[in-house]
């Protein structure tokens, strides 16, 4: 990695991270690619977010979409871990609460797959402050 | 279209599984089965108003719905687009209709500043921290703002210190700047350690850099280029996460000398805790530190005069320092326009005990507890009665129905004999009995002490004992007397915070929960039906039909009688495990 030397460097880093992630979420593809995030701080991993991480990365490669699964920090619901946050390409992300195998695999079938939601969905209940 | 339906435990429970029900059957009636689906989903944090359904994409809320109105949603709203006016949620203020839940307050209940990063991005990498405005803050002090500027914006924004004590961070600051010396510290306590409180814990797993940018932000102020993060050594995912974070910082330069091209240096360190309570207490903090027992000093001098080896320091809390960077971004005049007028800012809570949403929440400061516990919350586990929370740890209290609508925030909740303490919120069903609750978190103490000073480490011991007394059937109403003066002096004489504040839960449930204390003492008797020593299971002769199941079903043979025939609990053999009370289909087993 190279040195920031000044604050102009952080903003061409800045820009260049940001658009790598809108490139994530759009793609070079009209389809672009979809997002996961796996909840994976101590709550989630002593809830099984790891094993439910690898069966997205796995599984969605078998499937043949095109996807990111990415780890994240809490997202606060420790009631329902684990809990896997699912963006669409242009689309508001979802979050999924107790996502077990089965429910990863429903969620893979028919979110990822058609745009279906299902059970479990988590609704957002805060405010951002950007 | 979607129909969202409330799942949570609080709408399940009135009937919200029947609601999604009926629009199911509605829409398969009509033959839209396919076109729009019903979804079951979490809690809402809505649950006053619940059971509650959302309406996809257009954001409609309807509130209160009973399964009978399936019918009318599905036929307006569904098929002629038309909301259903007198479902939907009325503003107290203004008395309006709101269909757009966007507009809806109970959105703003939480806003997470602290929390911004945590569960968005990707704490292994820098990349994504800084796409989010990640070190523009420490960019913008070292290119623009004299230390001294950094300093009057941390104090107007009123921010003060989330560990527990709640001093003004900006004036902490001021005191470690003014001091001189060669070598000044920054030194970032992560010893969480007040029994379920885990907000730290989930900063530095979720956002850790967040932490290492406000610890820069921090040495520019007060003129320090070195800084230390305590952690215990019990959160290894928190220290691999800290160890990535702060590796590739310096990779990018961001920590290490000559931050941005300028003069200003600083890097940060870890040095692991072995989880003692007391040194989350500032001056053991700095002796576990140095290498020397985790033992508290007095004060002064305070580490700001003399800290870590001698030099001044600073010491702040994991979710002081993560409110930092967006005060700088944000402005001040941002931050202390959220909160009360002496409580600026948001607060962190982790939510645990017998409440239905466990988890982490961040609300402005002046929320109500009954905000945070119904709503938020979803209310208590299984639908039993609300009997107290406590808050601030082992050395906060116990706070009941009557708190309920006291606005959080530092002095309201010293003022109703509670504290702030780190954040964690622990709710009590009716099932709990206040005295062995005292007497759980006096364990807690008593295990902790450091053992320096005699009347924490005699003194608290002895109100372990005096409460086991209690709870075992064995006290009197002269012991409710003594345990009282002995809180009064081990509150007055202890050389710090822990044995300062050990006694609040045995005095705080004392003067709340007044009539519990007396049962166990006059009547032997523990009203929440939780203390085993107080407990006779009998069986009622004339509800009794001599199923067997109880005897059976009995571990040490206690139970007998005949077939068809009354039983009977022998009390000398008897270990009130409770057993025959879930085994009995007829309430024939009573407990006293």
């Amino acid at each position: 990695m190279e040195k920031l030397k000044s604050l102009a460097d952080l903003k061409r880093i800045r820009e260049e991270a940001k658009e790598k992630l809108e490139l994530r979420v759009k793609g070079d593809n009209p389809e672009g690619l979809v997002q996961v995030k796996v909840a994976m701080a101590t709550c989630g991993i002593a809830s099984g977010a790891k094993p439910i991480m690898d069966f997205f990365v796995e599984e969605l490669d078998k499937r043949g979409i095109g996807a990111v699964v990415t780890q994240t920090g809490c997202m606060g619901y420790c009631y329902a871990e684990p809990t896997v946050e699912i963006q669409l390409p242009g689309q508001e992300p979802v979050v999924y609460g107790f996502v077990d195998r089965k429910k990863a695999d429903e969620i893979i079938e028919k979110y990822i797959k058609n745009g279906e939601l299902v059970d479990g969905i988590i609704p957002v209940n805060y405010e951002k402050i950007d | 279209m979607h129909l969202l339906v409330c799942g949570g435990t609080g709408c399940r429970a009135s009937e919200s599984s029947l609601i999604g029900e009926s629009l199911k059957r509605e829409l398969e009636e009509k033959g839209l089965g396919n076109e729009v689906q019903v979804i079951m989903t979490g809690c809402f944090g809505f649950c006053e108003k619940g059971p509650v359904v959302k309406v996809m994409p257009d954001n409609t809320f309807y509130v209160q719905v009973k399964p009978e109105d399936a019918a009318v949603i599905v036929a307006e709203h569904v098929i002629k687009g038309r909301p259903v006016q007198r479902l939907l949620y009325v503003d107290p203020k203004t008395k309006e209709h709101i269909s757009d839940s966007k507009h809806m307050g109970f959105y703003r209940k939480q806003i997470r500043i602290a929390l911004r990063n945590c569960g968005f991005i990707n704490p292994e990498n820098i990349d994504e921290y800084i796409a989010r405005d990640g070190y523009a803050a420490l960019g913008k002090c070292i290119s623009e703002l004299t230390s001294a500027d950094v300093i009057d914006i941390m104090k107007r924004s009123g921010l003060r210190g989330r560990g527990g004590a709640g001093f003004p961070a900006g004036l902490k600051w001021e005191i470690a700047s003014k001091n001189k010396a060669d070598q000044k510290y920054v030194v970032c306590n992560a010893d969480e350690g007040d029994p379920g409180a885990f907000m730290d814990r989930s900063v530095l797993e979720g956002d850790p850099h967040s932490v290492l940018e406000a610890m820069a932000i921090c040495g520019y102020a007060i003129g320090a280029s070195k800084g230390l993060i305590y952690i215990r050594a019990e959160y290894p995912l928190a220290i691999q996460r800290l160890k990535i974070a702060i590796g590739q910082a310096r990779e990018y330069g961001l920590l290490g000398n000559n931050i941005f091209g300028s003069d200003f240096s600083f890097d940060i360190d870890l040095r692991y805790g072995a989880g003692a309570f007391v040194c989350g207490e500032e001056t053991a903090l700095i002796h576990s530190m140095e290498g020397m027992r985790g033992e508290p000093t007095n004060k002064p001098p305070f580490p700001a005069e003399s800290g870590f080896l001698g030099k001044p320091t600073n010491v702040n809390n994991v979710e002081t320092f993560a409110s930092v960077p967006v005060i700088i971004t944000k402005g001040w005049e941002w931050f202390s326009s959220i909160g009360t007028e002496k409580s600026k800012g948001t607060k962190v809570f982790a939510l645990a005990g017998k409440i239905n949403n466990v988890g982490l929440i961040e609300v402005p400061m002046g929320t109500t507890l009954r905000e945070i516990i119904f709503e938020i919350g979803g209310g208590i586990k299984n639908g039993k009665k609300f009997k107290a929370v406590q808050t601030g740890g082992p050395s906060g209290g116990c706070l009941t129905e009557e708190h309920l609508d006291t606005p959080i925030d530092f002095d309201n909740l010293v003022a109703v004999g509670s504290m702030m303490g780190s954040g964690g919120m622990i709710v009590m069903d009716e099932d709990d009995c206040m005295v062995s609750i005292a007497k759980f978190f006096l364990e807690f103490t008593v295990e902790e002490s450091c053992g320096k000073c005699a009347p924490c480490r005699i003194g608290n011991k002895r109100l372990h004992e005096l409460l086991t007394h209690i709870t075992k059937g064995n006290g009197t109403l002269a012991d409710l007397d003594r345990l009282k003066n002995m809180c009064n002096v081990i509150k007055d004489t202890s050389l710090c915070g822990l044995g300062q504040t050990s006694p609040n839960p045995v005095l705080s449930t004392m003067n709340n929960f007044w009539d519990e204390y007396v049962s166990h003492v006059t009547d032997k008797r523990c009203p929440a039906g939780s203390c085993r020593d107080l407990m006779r299971y009998t069986i009622e002769v004339d509800k009794c039909v001599g199923c067997t199941a109880c005897a059976r079903g009995c571990p040490v043979n206690a139970i007998t009688g005949e077939r068809k025939g009354p039983h009977f609990i022998d009390q000398e053999k008897c270990i009130k495990c409770g057993a025959c009370f879930e085994k009995c289909k007829f309430g024939a087993v009573l407990i006293n």
